[in-house]
């Protein structure tokens, strides 16, 4: 029964990547017809290779998603550690779902109006303290070492790991751990390290892969913060492949092919560095050595996580500021007049960009949550979970880095007839959504307890009345949460966008990214706070429906275990 | 509509399986009696930079006309890269589709145009010069309405809007401007780190780079033809040994540079930059109205002249509304049209038009317009120099990234 | 006792489980209907899981040979949900999102009641065992030994024809374990159903009163 949720799904996401890879494979090796080019050689790869800087590329691709997604599980690993079971760690927990919804290009944006040199940090200590009348010429965006870009990067990979360790936690009984190792006379981070970590470690191993993929491959961060001259390889790619010039596309080809195996090696540096750790860890569970004075660690964990919150919520507090500002100078605080134009004109969505950004999120989610369901459904009434394969399957479109595939998988599109509309784009969105609602989903209903199934059906009730009326009234809000967070995957799309939509399909998301590339700060800004909207609004209605339905029952209340 | 489209595509797979390269007989012929009623509801994909909301709004209004006149319904696909479009043009050609594109008329001109052209993916000749409001056109006093960046446009392009390359600043900084490459590399020694330009092959930086090099060359003939490879390096030599000596001294020392001239104009608002520059004689005048920009800002030109050129709207080779998209074309001509461009309060740009052999009622709407303060006269704007041949675009872009894309 | 129709309880004709090669148990025993049969044994000894197997939950990797005989009906590959046989676990696991009356209201068939005789039925029940107007509760809010019982009766309001008890005493304190315990073998002597107690604890097979397997 299962087999057919799983032939549809692998399907899903399998077709598009395996086709995308064979249409950009092709011209890698120099065959494209239509440019007149049939001859096989390996002159594109010897192409991309010679372009200046390239080995450059090749390093900032690696040094920033290696430091990016290792900053970031040392941040939350540290923060776990350190601040499991206080109410801080839970008044964060809380908070960070709704970050998670906040697309990457939105949070970089934010970033980049808090840290510019001309940006509101500036302007906050200019000139009373700083003397600047004019902004100061000093490099904090756009750093040749990829500093701001990994800083960007960190920001939105922290909460997303965050919850990825979360939804770990319950099932290695954590609590009883820590308290056992307390007991024992480790410090709190030496104990989490020893005993807790080498459990959840392998649950959000391919999470983390996922992140490394990401941000080795970004293009639409690397835009906004990352260094240009040059840039990293993702975004230099996109670069070749908008080049006029058609032989520059064959070389876009293999560099895309590349790209792969830059992510690829990432993922294998990573793989030795866990070896690394571990043959380093080993000594340390039994030296006996308790590292009981671990304050300094567990203070800066925490100045970390809630640093990048604040950060976040800060820059959206100036982007909100810019969008409503009609005339705003350096070294000002505060804009000297306010203006509602840009909000009225983005609003009256001439162009019906917000109700397509709506439209193809929920075409993308719904169906992509209600295959998930029916695959989980399919595997509790088998008893059986999903294994090892089909897991590998949902996450091949989070490690096969967009830019490799996309190009490939629009020709396939055109030769169907379906590029440029709206409805290919939600399927093309809906293969990197299903893997999150997935993601999202399987946890909290492998964690719900199976002797209620066992025992409505030892009262009499048939599996779909089990399911109906006990399994998804019991699984409300992680159903809920799992939409919210498919429906905040689909309005963060940039690439499959612009891609597979063929420039006619404007979302919010490539609006803002279109607006970047003008002069009209307001403008941006408004289409930065709107990309926040209808992730937010989904997520408020993820949290809040389920309480007011359940506004009697405690035991249903999100489990306040941590 | 679907089900004809997935039919010719699938044709065009047959087409591609077989290896023929056998183009559309379908010749796009010019205006005609019949054009206006067989363009009455057809859908324009129009696709132009969407950067600009000023730009946009008036592309808005265009199309608002356009629909309310002659029934063709306008969209307006908002790109950051025109390049992008012909990548886009390029993957439907590689994907066999003859008819169908998406692209119905895009906003093109110089290195994009000339690859098109001469890709052969563009719509048959003569279209543009067949338009009504073709009359209307300053063949005599903008020759390069019919010579983009040299190359003939042999009427498969229909030009849209003058540009001319010109330089803003900021009086609270600089009390007299540079009026010339040698006064700006001597500022930028005096005052350096604010004075930079967007990276090449972004078009303004690459024009940049033409202006320079049009002032340093030896033998300035030689930009008219195609790069003779033999003595390229020697040709540019003077240019880089320019750039060379003023990167240290540029914004950021050269690490970082903008994206593009909005980008630019942005800093030049924040205060970082002292100048920027821009292809349209308005853009401060309009900037300013906006409060994009802060009023003090004024515009001037080199002594010796700027490059000049001009922006215009093609249309692909497989375009399934080529007669709506003439319709267009045909109505961004037309004076009412043009004189709402030139107007700062809606753009800014300057028009392809023979004002003074327009009709009296046509004329006035021109000479009523107030150009803003930043904008400089017609005589003030000076000479306009000519565009090098495209060929020097790309090898200058490479020449540039060897150099300075791997700091 | 044993002279009652043969046919008539839980008949558990020569069962064996194993995990992989290794054999957990092995029984053949009948329980007849208002009997109880206890069984004791350390944790892993598969007790459990021979609960698993006669309500039709038992996990993949365990095999099981023998036949399962509920009142003259062989039930061994019987849906779960048609076997009617009742499980109580350690925790009584009352439907969260629902009332205490709701989850007495799912319980109870629909043979034809309207709904307001489903209800009188439901509070019926709840008034046998000491649970009178608390039926609109929150599950959440009653006491263990209230939950217990709730539990109980949703149980039985569900008309099994046996009674599978996994240690359902043990997460209460002494006193409401000694009442909860009478209650429970009370109700299912009323019924005549025979019960299948796995516990580790000596006094719940006292209580039992019928004969004690130890594995």
């Amino acid at each position: 029964m299962a087999l057919w949720p799983k032939a549809i799904i692998i399907g899903l996401l399998a077709g598009p990547v395996v086709t995308g890879l064979v249409g950009t494979l092709v011209p890698a090796f120099g065959y494209l017809p239509a440019l007149g080019s049939t001859e096989v050689s390996i002159a594109p790869f010897r192409a991309a290779f010679n372009a200046p800087g390239m080995l450059t590329s090749i390093g900032l691709s690696l040094g920033t998603g290696l430091a990016a997604t290792a900053l970031s599980l040392l941040i939350v690993i540290l923060f776990t550690a350190g601040w499991l079971g206080a109410q801080i760690f839970s008044r964060i927990s809380r908070f960070l779902a709704p970050l998670l919804a906040i697309p990457h290009a939105a949070t970089a944006f934010a970033l980049a109006f808090l840290i510019a040199p001309s940006g509101f940090l500036m302007r906050l200590f200019s000139p009373w303290a700083t003397g600047f009348e004019r902004p100061p010429d000093v490099l904090i965006l756009n750093d040749p070492y990829g500093i701001a870009m990994t800083a960007g990067l960190v920001l939105k990979e922290v909460p997303f790991l965050f919850l990825m360790m979360l939804a770990a936690l319950p099932q290695s009984r954590v609590l009883e751990l820590t308290k056992v190792v307390t007991n024992l006379g480790y410090g709190r981070i030496k104990g989490f390290l020893c005993v807790v970590v080498p459990q959840i470690y392998p649950q959000i191993r391919l999470p983390i892969f996922a992140v490394l993929a990401y941000s080795t491959s970004v293009v639409d961060v690397a835009m906004i913060l990352g260094p240009t001259t040059p840039p990293p390889l993702a975004p230099r790619i996109l670069g070749w492949l908008f080049d006029p010039e058609p032989a520059i596309r064959f070389q876009a080809s293999a560099a895309a092919i590349l790209q792969i195996g830059v992510t690829g090696a990432a993922i294998l540096v990573w793989v030795a560095g866990e070896t690394v750790c571990k043959t380093l860890a080993e000594p340390m569970y039994r030296s006996g050595n308790r590292g009981p004075k671990d304050g300094l660690q567990r203070w800066l964990a925490v100045s970390f996580m809630t640093g990048s919150m604040i950060a976040v919520v800060g820059g959206f507090a100036v982007l909100g500021v810019w969008s409503f500002s009609d005339g705003w100078w350096f070294p000002e605080l505060f804009p000297s007049a306010f203006g509602l134009d840009h909000w009225q004109s983005a609003l009256k969505d001439n162009n019906g960009t917000i109700l397509t950004t709506a439209v193809i999120a929920m075409v993308s989610a719904v169906p992509s949550l209600l295959l998930v369901v029916w695959l989980l459904e399919a595997h509790t009434r088998e008893n059986a979970k999903p294994g090892p394969l089909l897991r590998g399957i949902l996450f091949i479109p989070l490690l096969v880095p967009q830019v490799c595939f996309l190009f490939g998988l629009h020709v396939a599109l055109v030769y169907l007839g379906l590029d440029g509309t709206w409805f290919a784009v939600a399927l093309a969105h809906a293969v990197f959504v299903l893997p999150y609602v997935f993601l999202a989903l399987t946890d909290p209903w492998d964690h719900l307890d199976p002797r209620f199934g066992r025992i409505a059906a030892s009262l009499g009730a048939s599996t779909q009345r089990i399911f109906w009326r006990i399994r998804l009234p019991l699984l409300l809000q992680p159903l809920l949460v799992a939409l919210a967070i498919g429906l905040a995957v689909s309005v963060a799309q940039y690439l499959p966008t612009i891609v597979i939509g063929a420039g006619r399909v404007t979302t919010i998301t490539t609006e803002s990214l279109a607006l970047a590339s003008g002069g009209n700060r307001p403008a941006l800004a408004v289409y930065a706070l709107l990309q926040l909207v209808l992730p937010l609004f989904s997520f408020a209605v993820a949290l809040m429906l389920p309480a007011l339905v359940f506004r009697n029952r405690s035991a249903m209340r999100p489990a306040s275990s941590f | 509509m679907r089900t004809h489209r997935f039919r010719t595509s699938l044709a065009a797979i047959l087409f591609s399986l077989t290896g023929s390269l056998a183009s559309s007989a379908a010749v796009a012929e010019g205006w005609s009696d019949t054009t206006l009623e067989e363009a009455k509801g057809q859908k324009v994909y129009f696709y132009a930079w969407g950067g600009e909301p000023r730009i946009n709004a008036y592309i808005d209004w265009a199309a608002q006309e356009v629909e309310k006149r002659y029934g063709v319904s306008v969209e307006h696909v908002k790109v950051s890269e025109t390049g992008a479009v012909v990548t886009q043009i390029i993957g439907e050609k590689t994907a066999g589709r003859e008819d169908g594109g998406s692209v119905d008329l895009v906003w093109i001109n110089g290195e994009n145009f000339n690859t098109l052209k001469s890709q052969g993916l563009l719509a048959a000749p003569g279209w543009a010069q067949s338009l009504p409001n073709w009359t209307h056109v300053d063949v005599n006093g903008k020759p390069t309405v019919l010579s983009d960046f040299t190359v003939p446009t042999d009427g498969q392009e229909a030009p849209w809007g003058m540009a001319q390359l010109v330089f803003m600043y900021d009086t609270r900084v600089l009390a007299e401007p540079p009026r010339s490459l040698q006064a700006i590399k001597d500022l930028v020694k005096r005052q350096p780190g604010r004075f930079t330009y967007p990276q090449p092959p972004n078009f303004h930086g690459t024009t940049f780079l033409k202006q320079a090099l049009i002032n340093l060359i030896e033998n300035p003939e030689k930009l008219s033809s195609p790069v003779d490879e033999a003595t390229f390096d020697q040709d540019v030599a003077p240019l880089f040994a320019f750039l060379d000596e003023l990167h240290p001294n540029l914004w950021r020392k050269g690490a970082v540079f903008p994206n593009n001239a909005a980008q630019m104009r942005l800093l030049l608002a924040d205060g970082e930059l002292d100048i920027a520059f821009t292809f349209n004689p308005s853009d401060a005048s309009s900037a300013i109205a906006n409060k994009e920009l802060p009023n003090t800002i004024r515009t001037f030109v080199f002594e010796d002249g700027t490059l000049g050129n001009t922006h215009f709207v093609a249309i692909p080779f497989n375009s399934s509304a080529k007669q709506g998209a003439m319709v267009l074309a045909n109505f961004l001509l037309s004076p009412e049209a043009q004189a709402r461009k030139q107007d700062p309060a809606h753009w800014g740009d300057p028009t392809v038009l023979d004002v003074a052999g327009l009709e009296a009622a046509d004329r006035a709407a021109f000479d009523k317009l107030d150009l803003g303060i930043a904008t400089l006269s017609p005589a003030e704007l000076g000479n306009t120099l000519p565009e090098p041949h495209p060929s020097w675009v790309t090898a200058i872009e490479k020449a540039w990234e060897t150099r300075y894309g791997n700091s | 006792m044993h002279s009652a129709a043969a046919s008539s309880g839980l008949k558990l004709a020569s069962v064996s489980l194993s995990l992989g090669t290794r054999q957990l148990l092995t029984i053949d025993e009948t329980i007849p209907q208002g009997c109880v049969l206890t069984l004791m044994g350390e944790s892993g000894s598969g007790k459990s899981s021979l609960l698993d197997f006669i309500a039709g939950f038992l996990a993949p990797a365990f095999t099981a040979e023998g036949k399962i005989v509920l009142n003259g009906r062989d039930i061994t590959d019987t849906p779960p949900q048609n076997r009617r046989t009742g499980l109580m676990f350690q925790s009584p696991l009352l439907f969260p999102h629902m009332t205490v009356l709701g989850n007495l209201l799912f319980a109870l068939p629909a043979k034809g009641l309207t709904a307001s005789q489903r209800r009188a039925e439901a509070e019926a029940a709840l008034t046998e065992v000491g649970l009178e107007g608390l039926g609109e509760r929150d599950p959440a809010t009653l006491s263990g030994g209230q939950q217990t019982r709730a539990a109980l009766m949703r149980l039985i309001l569900a008309q099994p024809e046996a009674l599978l008890l996994d240690e359902p005493f043990s997460s209460l304190d002494r006193a409401r374990r000694q009442e909860t315990r009478e209650l429970v073998f009370s109700i299912a002597r009323q019924r005549n159903l025979p019960v299948l107690l796995v516990t580790h604890d000596p006094e719940d097979a006292e209580a039992a009163g019928g004969s004690v397997i130890t594995l």
